[in-house]
């Protein structure tokens, strides 16, 4: 009992960041359509500017509890500044080109968006845990764990229902589904889709952001985030079935437990095993878990 | 009109290292990613879209460094057999990844890519994990070579395979088989009406786009004597993309200028500024944007507006 619990409590805290990673690139895809190579970057973005802002609290001697403000308002400052912007001039650009097209001008974005983050904040890696030693540990069974961990999980569950509350209950939520089932009659019936386009965008961006900033007490930010982010995201999306939320969160938990076992059992192969499990995934059911199967064209 | 521009580009080629001999590497490389980016661009006929043959590139130079270890040490024939396996490897990946269309072929020819660079990058024992494998000077017909002058002669091969391969691609993209490609792009489901075995046409393309990027990884493993892991992370199978549509997908010599285009540029920014990738990104969004031919597009169109 005692091996399996933190097994447990490992596997929940890292599927949380991993969901956080993931979730904002299937909902673009989702109402856009367009599969957002840059997405990775964003995360990166977040956690970046989390840890500045957490740095300057720190080093000003403010409040320590600002520092929780501050993940939150980095993501949401993140989201509001790239969002609106690269939705309205590069992604809008590419809405019913090729996948070959789309793929590659998000690339390009990725490429660009690294290098200003390199010339930003520089090559070297940040630290920054305040907000995880102001929530102490406690310890379940006689193992000791951080609250900052559950901290995640339950921002996971929030984001999950949340986005499940805004969709399907929400105006704006039905304003989305009508635009994803069909563009062209929700825009003859008066919707403005680009709002709601640069809207899905932007909360992308700000899941992303905001899963880079909540990793950042815990693993830090360093070059490179971005990129590998960018592969565990596609990973999650892609189990999960491109575009359902719920299925992201299931494949979120499906790579953290392969991980959490490979980190356990063989430790040289924990990089592997996501990526193993999407391969698997993908050979079995190409659309994924949860994936609808498209017919083809004739 | 463009056969005289190519050959003339050609001979530029094979004469500049004699006046900059720093240009010698530059080229080499530049042939390499070529020759990978115009497998990508085989495929891209097809409208495939692969973020993932870096793993050929790489899976070919540590062929060479593994057979290298095992005792051979004859340049031809390791050149051969690494592209050979690597060949057989698009095969066997190939089999199981052409029933795939669009962003699921994108998406799990990365994941293959990068189980294996995960895997090359965490067996440490095996394959020198994220330090690599080093590629050692090969002899050539049992006479041993000093290394500037196997180096030579690597980049002097390196142009003469460009012009072979080059024009045996060229014949392929022109045969019905080629043809058959660019079909698949525009109405697969015609074309199975039609009878051609849409899987083969795939297969023979895939393992055609695999053996390219395993020949540029063999020149580049023996140009650079060490192979990494990063050779195959999922940025150098986009860069790959990258270099193919740049130059532009239209014909055989586009993969080349894309990839001459880059390596000559990067070398020169490299003098005044350490912001690449910024530069790439921008001139690969505004190429799409306004060139969708690619470079080579530019050559050609002229050519029609000349007559």
């Amino acid at each position: 009992m005692n091996a399996i619990i933190p097994l447990v409590l490992d596997t929940l805290s890292s599927a949380a960041l991993i969901f956080f990673a993931a979730v904002g690139l299937t909902l673009v895809f989702n109402v856009l359509r367009v599969l957002n190579v840059a997405h990775g970057s964003f995360y990166s973005i977040g956690a970046y500017v989390a840890a500045s802002i957490c740095a300057f609290i720190v080093s000003r001697h403010l409040n320590p509890y600002l520092s929780f403000v501050a993940l939150l308002f980095s993501a949401a400052l993140v989201a509001v500044v790239l969002g609106p912007l690269i939705e309205s001039t590069l992604i809008r650009w590419t809405y019913g080109k090729s996948e070959a097209v789309q793929i590659l001008i998000t690339f390009g974005l990725f490429l660009i968006l690294e290098d200003l983050q390199r010339m930003v904040f520089g090559v070297q890696s940040f630290y920054e845990d305040t907000p995880m030693r102001l929530m102490g540990s406690s310890s379940i069974g006689g193992v000791v764990y951080l609250n900052y961990q559950m901290f995640l999980v339950a921002m996971a569950v929030i984001v999950v229902f949340g986005l499940r509350l805004l969709i399907k209950h929400s105006r704006l939520g039905r304003l989305v589904t009508a635009v994803v089932a069909d563009r062209e009659m929700a825009q003859s019936i008066g919707v403005d889709t680009n709002k709601i386009f640069i809207l899905a965008f932007s909360l992308g961006v700000f899941l992303a952001a905001l899963g880079g900033a909540l990793a950042v007490p815990t693993s830090g930010v360093a070059p490179g985030l971005g990129a590998d982010t960018m592969v565990l995201a596609f990973a999650v999306a892609a189990i999960g079935g491109l575009g359902q939320i719920e299925g992201a969160a299931l494949a979120a938990l499906i790579v953290a437990l392969a991980r959490v076992l490979a980190i356990y059992f063989v430790p040289s192969l924990d990089a592997v095993a996501p990526y193993a499990a999407m391969l698997i995934v993908l050979l079995v059911r190409p659309y994924g878990l949860f994936g609808a199967i498209t017919t083809r064209r004739i | 009109m463009r056969a005289i521009l190519l050959i003339g580009a050609i001979f530029a080629i094979v004469v500049a290292p004699m006046a900059a001999p720093w240009l010698q590497f530059v080229l080499t490389m530049a042939i390499a990613k070529g020759l990978a980016a115009l497998g990508v661009a085989v495929l891209l006929r097809a409208g495939m879209i692969s973020i993932g043959h870096a793993m050929f590139f790489a899976a070919s130079a540590y062929g060479v460094a593994f057979l290298a270890r095992g005792g051979v040490s004859d340049f031809g024939l390791l050149l051969v057999l690494s592209v050979a396996i690597t060949g057989l490897a698009g095969a066997v990946v190939g089999a199981f990844l052409i029933r795939y269309r669009a962003i699921f072929f994108a998406m799990l020819n990365l994941a293959v890519s990068m189980v294996f660079y995960a895997l090359f990058a965490k067996l440490y024992g095996v394959t020198g994990g994220t330090d690599g494998m080093t590629i050692p000077v090969p002899t050539m017909f049992g006479i041993v070579l000093s290394e500037p002058t196997f180096k030579a002669i690597l980049f002097y091969g390196s142009v003469a395979l460009m012009v072979v391969v080059g024009l045996a691609v060229h014949r392929y993209l022109d045969s019905p088989l080629g043809h058959a490609l660019s079909a698949v792009h525009t109405n697969e489901v015609r074309l199975e009406y039609l009878g051609v075995p849409v899987w083969a046409v795939l297969l023979v393309a895939y393992i055609v786009s695999a053996v390219l990027a395993g020949l540029g990884g063999a020149i580049a493993g023996f140009a650079i004597g060490r192979v990494v892991p990063d050779f195959a992370f999922w940025t150098a199978s986009g860069h790959l993309v990258l270099v193919a549509v740049l130059g532009g997908i239209g014909g055989v010599p586009g993969a080349f200028i894309g990839a001459f285009f880059l390596e000559l540029l990067h070398t020169e920014a490299a003098a005044f500024t350490d912001a690449w990738n910024l530069i790439v990104g921008a001139a690969l969004i505004g190429v799409i944007m306004f060139l969708p031919k690619g470079l080579y597009g530019l050559l050609t169109r002229s050519e029609v507006s000349a007559k």
